[in-house]
């Protein structure tokens, strides 16, 4: 019990530390900076590889979450990157 | 000390490290001059994160392996293959894989575990979030390339829309199974499904226009589902990143929502078509349309233009000639600037991120409120497939729906050309009195033909 406690700390001051990291974000960097965090939200790849193996279904699910996860990490910093690319300023 | 719990502290130190490698990332991705390395510095923290996890998994290592590749090879075609302004739906769809895995986490750790009251807990929010994420965020893809186009109050919206209510209390029961003695699989694959029908009727009601909130919202929502899948998992890593990102999503939802004046609530469940009906229609004046060689004539000698995009410069993909005539007017000793609303278009950022593609300087685009001080400076403003951003409604008709909102004033501009398909109004169903002002002149007509016109005769 006392572990969700903590990590229920860690979850919340997370979330403020966010709110204040990014409270300015200049209009330009809307896009990127929404598919940039939508790549981080691929860290669920973590979670899957953690999945256990026990039985059919379970495989089938973790083969999945990891699937789907890895689509969402790889497509995401590769689009954010290539979105970042286009933004330079002309001498 | 034994070998199992040396590899978890090497882990959790690694998963330490990463966390503040995402910290410094997403802070950094805030600002332009700095954006590029936060991302690669997050691609790092992912990178380390995921490979001191495979260290010691229980999964088969060739599953991990081709779903990895597999997962690797879609999400790079994707990518790269996509047009430029196809952006906003894959975003969604990205958005939604991820909704999906956290989704799938917690359905395998309900058949693993005999879950205890919390964990079923954290279960349920995870499905429900994760669910809800995946199925709204392929509705509004679908919405965004224009494949799904179900109106609000149709016979299926409407349906999905009850599907939606029905999931809060059911999510409520779930949460609370074990102390309700509910444990059957049936109910729990009912839940499955009801959940993702959910999403499909949270989304479905939600106007074009109101994509912007709506794809900030579930970026969100996406972040806080691998937050407590974090949770159930007891792994920090996916709870200090899951949390960045669903405060950096909520952050977008409040700035799109304050851009539209309206409340987060007012947009997912009211919309637009019950707000105050709009009052007297009479007293619109004529409009005045002018040709695509007349209003070359005038910006020839305008010394000052502001160009106003909006989705409409993105639907007819006008945004290289834009910029061809915005050089050309400098060339001439034309001052340009790009005023950009942040809810122009279809997401956060969708007109910088068309005017970048086509190589506009990011340091040429102004903010509303930037702009409107100076207005009256402007010899001419060009309105491209912009309505409700530039609805002068939102300062002068207190009873219009859409008043309150910021808008970029080109009506106090010298003079007003609107590029326009058709005399139809905006997302908001509102009318535009800007069309019918003394100053403004109609250019009708597809927005890259009109601007191509104008660009041929300066090239002439």
């Amino acid at each position: 019990m006392e572990i969700y406690i903590l990590l229920g700390f860690v979850l919340l001051l997370s979330i403020f530390l966010g709110l204040e990291l990014i409270s300015k974000v200049p209009s330009t960097l809307h896009t990127p900076l929404m598919s940039g965090a939508n790549a981080i939200s691929g860290i669920a790849l973590v979670g899957a590889l953690m999945l256990s193996a026990e039985g059919q279904i379970q495989n089938v699910l973790a083969f999945f979450a990891i699937l789907f996860a890895s689509i969402n990490v790889f497509g995401g910093y590769l689009v954010t990157n290539r979105m970042l690319s286009m933004f330079k300023k002309k001498s | 000390m034994n070998m199992l719990i040396d590899i978890t502290i090497f882990q959790n130190l690694v998963y330490i490290v990463s966390s503040v490698l995402f910290i410094l990332g997403i802070k950094m991705l805030g600002k332009e001059s700095t954006a590029v390395r936060g991302n690669i510095l997050s691609s790092v923290a992912m990178l380390s994160a995921v490979s001191v996890t495979l260290i010691d998994v229980d999964i088969g290592i060739t599953i991990i392996i081709s779903a990895i590749i597999l997962g690797a090879l879609i999400g790079s075609v994707i990518a790269l293959k996509v047009k430029m302004t196809a952006i906003p739906e894959m975003v969604a769809l990205f958005n939604g894989f991820g909704g999906m895995a956290s989704f799938l986490i917690a359905w395998s750790q309900f058949t693993d575990t005999q879950p205890a009251l919390l964990q079923n807990l954290l279960i349920m929010i995870t499905i429900y979030i994760g669910g809800i994420t995946f199925s709204g965020s392929i509705v509004a893809y679908g919405k965004l390339s224009e494949k799904i186009n179900l109106e609000k109050g149709s016979l299926v919206t409407n349906i999905l829309v009850t599907f939606f209510y029905l999931s809060i209390p059911a999510l409520l029961i779930m949460m609370f199974a074990p102390a309700l003695s509910i444990d059957s699989n049936f109910i729990f694959f009912g839940f499955l499904v009801l959940t993702v029908l959910a999403g499909l009727g949270f989304v479905m009601p939600i106007g074009g226009g109101d994509m912007p909130v709506v794809i900030s919202l579930l970026n969100s929502l996406s972040g806080i589902a691998a937050a407590f899948a974090g949770l159930l998992l007891l792994n920090n890593v996916l709870i200090v990143a899951g949390s960045l990102v669903g405060a950096s999503g909520l952050i977008l939802t409040i700035i799109m929502a304050k851009a539209m004046n309206r409340t987060i609530g007012n947009i997912l469940f009211v919309g637009y078509a019950s707000a105050s009906s709009s009052k007297s229609e009479g007293e619109q004046g004529e409009v005045k349309p002018i040709t695509a060689e007349d209003a070359y004539l005038i910006l020839e000698n305008a010394s000052s233009v502001l160009v106003v995009p909006g989705y409409g410069m993105a639907v007819a993909q006008a945004q290289h000639v834009v910029r061809e005539l915005g050089e050309l007017l400098e060339e001439n000793g034309t001052e340009v600037k790009y005023g950009i609303h942040p809810v122009a278009g279809r997401m956060p950022g969708h007109m910088n991120v068309l005017l970048a593609e086509a190589n506009v300087s990011y340091d040429l685009l102004v903010e509303p409120d930037d702009v409107n001080p100076t207005m009256d400076t402007f010899d001419v403003a060009v309105v491209i497939g912009a309505n409700d951003v530039v609805n002068p409604s939102a300062t002068e008709e207190p009873g219009s729906p859409i008043y309150g909102m910021p808008i970029i004033e080109v009506h106090n501009a010298k003079t007003v050309f609107v590029l326009k398909r058709s005399m139809s109004s905006g997302f908001a169903g509102v009318q535009n009195p800007l069309f019918f002002k003394e100053n403004t002149r109609m250019l009708f007509g597809d927005a890259k033909e009109s601007i191509g016109t104008v660009v041929s005769e300066f090239k002439d």
